[in-house]
Parts: structure tokens; C-alpha cells; sequence
């Protein structure tokens, strides 16, 4: 059955016409749709979010091989890209397996095999995102988050500040240390608070990242065993004799030879009372 | 003058002549090939006993067999990613198996879609409902095969993931649908009011793409005994690729359906009361001329 010069361009005209509709739609949705939201964390070993979304087919051997409820494939309810593995720490965090079995059975490289320690694990970063919900920043004794977080000690430890309201007590509040956290979750999932005041933030959101340029002078160095740049010369002010410096003391003040003032007593009985007033 | 409905009395020579079951064969083979195989997926989640891990995009079987769908990683890596040797190697051999059965076998025999689409074309059918294609050309489906690598590479990545039917439907199942059925419910209107056959033959490019596949495949359906055609027209009724049997039964070269859009789905075979088609390898030379 031939087809017409006419026939053919026609179909292809519409053929093309169709596929540029999809198209548009398409990226539009997928641009929607690749946005991560920040409750929904990837497993350990996910690549970062724009090469996981490359890289993961959607298979679910990772969420097969999870032995807990931990990990799903994301349906047109959730807010992850349609069939991406995620879990949501608040339901369900990682128990951190010690073999990992999620990132040995991704096929594709999604799940980084890189990673064998799962305590090397990055899935995201556990953060006070309210002090003031945190009941251990209100006084009370809490440390929740610090008991099940599985980086025993490490992770999370407990800080003791001065409880300025009362003036007298401790607050014991927990603090997250960026080197050890995993962004497993279970601190999230174990906050005793209505909304959880500590939540595992993708790593993007929970971390800033200051210039190249600022070298902080004390860690370099530390890191060279010697000063970079020419060491401090020790400030020694040009003052006319007989006179020190001493800012208590409002600036310029003789010295005193008198030996008689050595006695702390006559010190102060010879200072000028009305000195003292104008001073306030 | 009106038109018979030719589905009000479709394969009913067959089923006097050799009985209802006999005239379905093929149907109930794929039937439970399908079923079966989306049973295996779901042995695990349901009765926890793990044959089969994965879904239709990448599986594993008995944890020895790899299978990857090579659609999905050739968009993968497009995508931008370096493909990784287990995903490889499944694909590898997905391929060899589509290359020699042939590609679309994927399509009437293992995809979950296809319960769907011939339900609608079922009920079409029944329902005597005529559409044209409504300027749906059947190679709309390559322009969409092209545009779902392209957009991978533009995007950076697997774009076609968040509406392919076939992985939506299949991964469903298993994993969790929630508002998934309404696109599947989408694929089967379609199908039945807008276009015939309109996603499977026309625009899925997964099809395409195993089609593609199984361009050179071995096993092929062939019109042997075309000199004994009664023309009634059943097998174009029932083929979901009508546009492929001509060639091979009314031709003057070859009786063998060389179109790698043919799914091998064997319903001609069933449906042809004097028994023209057979499976045959696509190498098998002809011996009885078309009676045009």
C-alpha cells in the first residue's frame, strides 16, 4: 500500500506536533517533579539528587532488600520523582545496617557502592530546626534524640548551658556534630514533641558554604606547623615617660614611685570619690 | 450499505470447527504468562518468599538472574550517568532473549499494559465503536522513542519515568499505585473511544523500542498457507498491527511476517479457520504462492 508525498508529510507534521505537546508537558512536570522535598530523604550511598535522577531506573531492589519499613517507591502521592526510592525520617528512619543491604542491591550505581561503612553514610543532616519547641531548651531533661541516635555519643552529644531564665539551674541541650551525623533520622522519628523540633534536612538545605578565600589563620596554621604569613609583632605603645597606659584606669596615668601606695588600703583612700561619680 | 459488525461473529467458524478453547490458545497462553510473571513480582511483598526482586525496569531473579530493561538504561544513560556493569549485564541479556523471540514479545506476552489495552480493544470491538485514528499515524511512536532520549540528555534525567503506563502500571502493582490508576484508566478510554489501538500500536515507545529490538528476530509468524486464505478478514480484525499481515499473506515475496512490529501474539494463528499462520524462524523459505 503506497503512501502519498502529501500522506506522509501530513502524518509526520502530526506526528511532530504531538510529540512537541508531550514534550512540553513533559519537562514542565518533570521540573516540578525532580524538586525534592526536604522531608523526603534517599537512601545511604544516593548519588547527589541530579545524578540519582540519572542514574535510578526505579527498580525497588533497594526497597525490596530493606529489612524494616523504612525505604518505598515514591507513587503520584508523593512528592519525590514517581517510582525514587525515599523514606520519610518522621515515620520511619534508617537503622543503618551494618552491611548495607539497600545500596547492594541497586543495579544501576544510584546507590553508590563506594559507600561500605554505613556510618560514612551522608543521607542528610539532623538539625535543631527549633530551639524553642526543644524542651531541653526550655530546662526541661530530655535528651531524646541523644539516647537513640545510633553514632552513639558522637553524633549528637549533650551540651550544659547556663539556664538564664532561672538563673541558678542547667539547661542539657542537645547538639548535632556535622562530622558524625549520618541524616539517619531516628532522632527525628524519636522527638517527643507533637512536630518534631530536630529533623534530618538533605544536606543542601541543612549546610551553608563560605567562599574559597576565607582561610581561618589558626587551622592553616595547624595544618603548615607555622604561621603563613609574618608573626604578629608584639604592640608596644610610644608614651611619654613617667606615664603607662591602662584603660581601667581612663587612659594615661602616672607612675607611681611612692612606695607609701604600695598598701592596697591607701590606694584607694587616695582616690578622688568625685572621680568615682563622674564616672558613672 | 451498512457495514456487518465483523465482531459479532468473530472467530465463530473456528469455534464450531474446533472448539472455544482451541480458538483461544494463544490468548490463554499469554494470559497466564503475563499473570504468571506479574505473580512472581509479587510472591515476595504478599507471601514474603522472594523469587523474583525488582520490578520490570531491573529485577533479580533467585538473587542470581540480573534483568534490566534496556529502554530505561539506554535513557539512563543519556540521562548522563556511566552505566554500571550488573545493570549492563541484565540488559544485555533482556536483549539477546527479545532478539531472538522477538522484540515485541515483551509486549503481548510479559507487559501488564497489554491486559488493558486489549480489554479496551475488547470492548471496542463488542461496543461497535468506530473512530478513525484521528491523525495518529503509527509512527508517532518512533517521534516519542527519540523525544524520551532526547529530553534525557536535555534534562539530565529519566524523564519518560514519570509517565510511562507500562512501568507506572507494573511497579504499581507491587510497590503501591495510589492515584497511578488514573492514568491507566487514561490508556484504556483512550483506547476505547479515542483511537484503536491507540497507545500500544501507535504510541507506547517502549514497544517501539523493543520492536527496534527484535528487528532481525528468529521467531516470526508466517502465513504458510496463504494460497488457502478464505479472505474474511478476521486476522486484520483481531492483529493489533493490522498494517504488518498484508505483505506476507497478499504479497508476492516472502510468507513470513518480517514487520518487527508484529508481537507474535499468535492471536491470527488462533482466529484463521484454515489454519494459514504458524510460528516459524524467519528463515524458513516459503513454498505456496498469495492468492491475491
Amino acid at each position: 500500500m503506497a503512501i502519498s508525498r502529501r500522506d506522509f508529510l501530513l502524518n509526520s507534521a502530526r506526528a511532530a506536533t504531538t510529540t512537541t505537546l508531550v514534550a512540553a508537558g513533559l519537562v514542565s512536570y518533570s521540573h516540578y517533579s525532580y524538586s525534592l522535598p526536604a522531608s523526603a530523604i534517599r537512601p545511604p550511598g544516593a548519588l547527589e539528587e541530579k545524578d540519582f535522577n540519572a542514574a535510578c531506573v526505579r527498580c525497588g531492589l533497594c526497597v525490596n532488600d530493606c529489612p524494616y519499613p523504612t525505604l518505598s517507591l515514591a507513587t503520584l502521592r508523593d512528592d519525590a520523582a514517581l517510582g525514587t526510592p525515599f523514606f520519610t525520617a518522621r515515620k520511619a528512619g534508617c537503622e543503618m545496617c551494618e552491611d548495607i543491604p539497600c545500596v547492594k542491591a541497586c543495579p544501576t550505581g544510584a546507590l553508590n557502592k563506594n559507600l561500605t561503612k554505613i556510618e560514612d553514610a551522608k543521607m542528610g543532616l539532623a538539625r535543631i530546626v527549633d530551639t524553642k519547641g526543644c524542651i531541653a531548651y526550655q530546662g526541661l531533661r530530655c535528651e531524646v534524640c541523644f539516647n537513640v541516635c545510633p553514632i552513639s555519643g558522637k553524633a549528637i552529644t549533650v551540651e550544659m548551658r547556663h539556664n538564664d531564665r532561672s538563673g541558678k539551674h542547667a539547661l542539657f541541650v542537645p547538639v548535632v556534630n556535622y562530622d558524625h551525623c549520618t541524616g539517619c533520622g531516628k532522632c527525628e522519628e524519636a522527638c517527643i514533641t507533637e512536630e518534631a523540633v530536630i529533623k534530618v534536612l538533605p544536606l543542601k538545605l541543612a549546610t551553608g558554604k563560605r567562599q574559597d578565600h576565607y582561610k581561618l589563620g589558626w587551622e592553616e596554621k595547624q595544618k603548615h606547623g607555622k604561621s603563613l604569613v609574618t608573626p604578629d609583632v608584639d604592640h608596644k605603645y610610644n608614651l611619654p615617660e613617667g606615664k603607662k597606659y591602662d584603660l581601667q584606669g581612663e587612659g594615661l596615668i602616672d607612675i607611681k614611685t611612692d612606695s607609701s601606695l604600695d598598701n592596697a588600703l591607701d590606694t584607694l583612700n587616695s582616690m578622688n570619690p568625685l572621680f568615682d561619680i563622674k564616672r558613672k | 450499505m451498512k457495514k456487518p459488525n465483523i465482531c459479532k461473529q468473530i472467530g465463530q467458524d473456528v469455534i464450531n470447527s474446533r472448539g472455544w478453547f482451541s480458538a483461544n490458545r494463544f490468548l490463554f497462553l499469554r494470559r497466564f504468562s503475563q499473570l504468571s510473571i506479574l505473580f512472581l513480582f509479587l510472591l515476595g511483598p504478599w507471601f514474603d518468599s522472594w523469587v523474583v526482586k525488582g520490578n520490570l525496569t531491573s529485577s533479580l531473579t533467585l538473587d542470581i538472574l540480573p534483568l534490566t530493561d534496556p529502554f530505561v538504561l539506554l535513557q539512563s544513560f543519556f540521562a548522563g550517568h556511566s552505566l554500571a556493569k550488573d545493570a549492563l549485564i541484565g540488559a544485555l541479556i533482556v536483549v539477546l532473549f527479545y532478539f531472538a523471540v522477538g522484540g515485541r514479545v515483551f509486549c503481548s506476552w510479559v507487559c501488564p499494559v497489554n491486559m488493558v489495552t486489549d480489554a479496551a480493544s475488547w470492548l471496542r470491538c463488542k461496543l461497535n465503536i468506530k473512530t478513525k485514528s484521528g491523525g495518529v499515524s503509527n509512527k508517532t511512536r518512533y517521534w516519542l522513542l527519540a523525544m524520551s532520549l532526547i529530553l534525557a540528555y536535555l534534562t539530565g534525567t529519566i524523564v519518560w519515568e514519570l509517565v510511562n503506563p507500562v512501568s507506572i502500571l507494573h511497579r504499581g502493582i507491587i510497590f503501591g499505585m495510589s492515584f497511578g490508576w488514573g492514568l491507566i484508566a487514561l490508556v484504556f478510554l483512550f483506547d476505547l473511544f479515542v483511537v484503536k489501538n491507540g497507545w500500544c500500536s501507535r504510541l507506547c515507545p517502549v514497544g517501539a523500542f523493543y520492536g527496534l529490538i527484535g528487528e532481525g528476530s528468529l521467531l516470526r509468524i508466517n502465513a504458510d498457507k496463504r494460497d488457502e486464505c478464505t479472505d474474511c478478514l478476521e486476522c486484520f480484525a483481531v492483529c493489533p498491527e493490522s498494517q504488518i499481515i498484508n505483505p506476507a499473506l497478499k504479497g508476492e515475496g516472502s510468507s513470513i511476517v518480517l514487520d518487527s512490529n508484529c508481537t507474535n501474539c499468535g492471536r491470527c494463528i488462533d482466529i484463521c479457520e484454515p489454519k494459514v499462520f504458524s510460528y516459524s524462524s524467519r528463515f524458513k523459505k516459503n513454498t505456496r504462492p498469495s492468492n491475491k
